[in-house]
């Protein structure tokens, strides 16, 4: 699959879906999307690159083992609902911050966090799967 | 939402207003402690010399987590915590009654002895497939399934620690460990979707999951809808992660494949995790569909103790031989439930715990035994007697134990089994424990006078001494075993505590409901 066209887009391709996983993954906040349909399609961009250059290209280029991105993200994910035994309400309980960037008030939520531990677990879990496979394939 | 608002709002209606204290936090530590800990060390995934420095004291913490929610529980009655605030049954609901927090702290202490055996016996290889992280997400859904209070969430812990255990299954990816896998992933995967059908079924008759819910609901809908339907559904997919005949030929196919300490914490901990949900779901949600089905129940139970005494009796390869005791166990365990009275279901309660103990060790002391004695055969091994008076000693006191012969633990789940059994004149189920028994006690004594004091024929070279990762975990849990054998008044307590709970949930659905009846009963139509 690695003709000359293929190398040539992937990395635009690649690039431009991970930006747009990660407007997905934000955007999941309010409306439709979040963290596990993001993560898929970062994940996706993941594996064209892998496709067009070779695992070991996509192994340089995210430095992290997926596994160890998996794991970060569910540690996130995990904190994220603990935080809330400092606030006195259960587990899971969104809280929110306001702080104010460059006169913008911007609103942050454990709810958030969350998320994004869902979006890595989900990009480490996959892209695992997905580069042992084209691994198996080059063999 | 943008900003705080100030219109008021009765947040009453969808939100618990009472403070958290520490003392709910404990129904969710052990699963959030799990989780993260088994996340971090999927993180430093190449330090693998730090993962077992890292996963016992989080096995140890898990232990002392879970000895202050039994206490907790003990001391007040059931705890509940709903995630995120929302109030129960929209909710998820972590519900721990004394039943869940009994097996939630014997389950931690199963593990913490496989993660100190693990320490040695898990070689550099097995490290870097994820031995570790595997252990904890595998306790995380196992702490899971004993915690939740949701029918759906406990699937999800099913399937949480069913993935895990793949992991583990196939540790070294040798070609007998694939084989075995695949007849286990297969197999399991057919009764985790019975069990999801069964929880879609749920969903449709009652408009609720919540166990709480559903305990107070099931009396109003029992004549409208086929709750016995649904009954048989939960039975057969419990009884098959359970490992009950006649589906059980997964159990055998494959826990004699894994690293010893692997099948110790699967024949310890996940058959029990079945047994758990069958006692959760058909003795406190559906009792009278329970009645329905016991006698299906018993002949199963009866049969099944048999078939794994026999099959113990027949085989040859210590790791077989201890995978159909765990077998004949679920028969006991099974048995209890048939009987259904509050005596039948303390003794199966109190059978799991001593089984949870007993069955690690089990696995254990033949990992040591086939490690001095250089095989897993009981055609090669003998003169272990020789070798090792003390392990012989240990093992001794573990094979009566699971015999069930005085004066170890296993002794007194077998005497309320067959007390509980008499009572209700079911004298044929009776007959079948004392025979299961029996033949048990033949399988364990060949494997004595074979390995242990049958003199050796070849002059091997003497195996190293053992170190202490194997000696401290062999003989905290047979101490478990004999300090309960000797005064078993508070575990069986307990377990009677926690039958009781079971038979009368009305303290469960008080601490999920404080308000008495949540939403008027109403459901699907």
């Amino acid at each position: 699959m690695n003709t000359l066209i293929l190398r040539t887009v992937a990395p635009f391709i690649t690039a431009l879906m991970l930006l747009f996983s990660v407007f997905v993954l934000l955007r999941g906040h309010n409306e439709p999307g979040g963290g596990f349909i993001g993560g898929l399609i970062a994940a996706s961009a993941l594996a064209i690159y892998g496709i067009a250059y070779g695992v070991s290209a996509v192994r340089r280029a995210i430095r992290f083992h997926p596994m160890a991105i998996a794991g970060f993200g569910l540690l996130i994910a995990v904190i994220s609902g603990v935080i809330s035994i400092f606030a006195g309400v259960p587990f899971m309980t969104g809280l929110w911050i306001y702080p104010t960037l460059f006169g913008v008030e911007v609103p942050l939520a454990t709810v958030v966090s969350f998320d994004i531990g869902v979006y890595l677990v989900v990009v480490g879990a996959i892209t695992s799967i997905a580069l042992a496979l084209e691994e198996r394939d080059h063999d | 939402m943008a900003a705080p608002t100030s219109t008021p709002v009765d947040l009453s209606a969808a939100l618990v207003l009472a403070p958290a204290t520490f003392a709910d936090w404990l129904v969710v530590l052990p699963v959030a402690l799990m989780l993260g800990a088994g996340a971090a060390l999927m993180m430093i995934r190449h330090r693998i010399d730090l993962h077992g420095l890292l996963a016992v004291p989080a096995l140890a913490l898990l232990v002392l987590i879970d000895a202050a929610l039994l206490w907790k529980v003990w001391s007040g009655g059931p705890v509940t915590m709903t995630m995120g605030r929302w109030l129960p049954p929209f909710g998820i609901a972590f519900t721990v009654d004394l039943f869940g927090a009994v097996m939630a702290l014997v389950a931690a202490l199963a593990a913490l002895a496989g993660g100190i055996y693990a320490l040695r016996d898990i070689d550099t290889s097995g490290r870097r497939y994820g031995f570790f992280p595997f252990l904890l997400l595998l306790m995380a859904g196992v702490t899971g399934a004993f915690v939740t209070g949701d029918v759906f969430n406990l699937y999800v812990w099913f399937e949480v620690l069913l993935i895990s255990s793949f992991g583990l299954l196939i540790l070294g990816s040798e070609r007998e460990q694939i084989d075995g896998a695949l007849k286990y992933a297969i197999l399991n995967l057919l009764g985790t979707t019975l069990f999801l059908i069964g929880v879609g079924y749920l969903y449709a008759i009652f408009g609720t999951l919540n166990m709480a819910d559903i305990a107070t609901k099931a009396a109003d809908h029992r004549g409208s809808a086929p709750t016995i339907t649904l009954g048989a559904l939960f039975v057969l997919a419990f009884a098959m992660k359970a490992a009950a005949f006649p589906v059980n030929f997964w159990l055998p196919a494959s826990y004699h494949t894994p690293r010893i300490v692997v099948s110790a914490l699967f024949g310890g901990l996940l058959t029990k995790v079945g047994i758990y949900a069958l006692i959760r779901i058909m003795v406190m949600l559906f009792p009278v569909e329970r009645e329905e089905l016991s006698l299906v129940i018993a002949i199963s139970a009866a049969l099944t103790m048999l078939l794994g005494a026999l099959g113990a009796l027949a085989q040859n390869d210590l790791r077989r031989l201890a995978g159909y005791l765990v077998i004949a166990g679920i028969g006991n365990m099974m048995a209890g439930v048939a009987i259904g009275t509050e005596p039948g279901v303390s003794g199966a309660i109190l059978y799991a715990l001593h089984s949870m103990v007993a069955m690690t060790a089990l696995y254990l002391v033949t990992g040591e035994a086939a490690r001095l004695g250089g095989s897993f055969s009981l055609a090669a091994l003998g003169g272990l007697y020789v070798r090792s008076p003390w392990f012989t000693a240990a093992s001794f006191i573990l094979f009566l134990a699971v015999a069930g012969l005085p004066p170890f633990l296993g002794l007194w789940p077998k005497v309320a089994l067959l007390k509980a059994a008499l009572d209700i004149g079911a004298w044929w189920l009776a007959a079948s424990i004392l025979v299961s028994a029996f033949i048990v006690t033949l399988a364990l004594g060949r494997v004595f006078l074979l390995a242990y004091w049958r003199p050796r024929a070849d002059d091997a070279p003497p195996a190293p001494r053992a170190s202490m990762t194997i000696v401290l975990p062999i003989a905290g849990l047979v101490a478990f075993s004999v300090v309960f054998g000797l005064f078993p008044e508070s575990l069986i307590g307990l377990s009677q505590a926690a039958a009781e709970g079971l038979a009368d949930p009305s303290a469960y659905i008080r601490s999920v409901f404080p308000g008495g009846a949540p939403i008027p009963a109403g459901g699907a139509p």
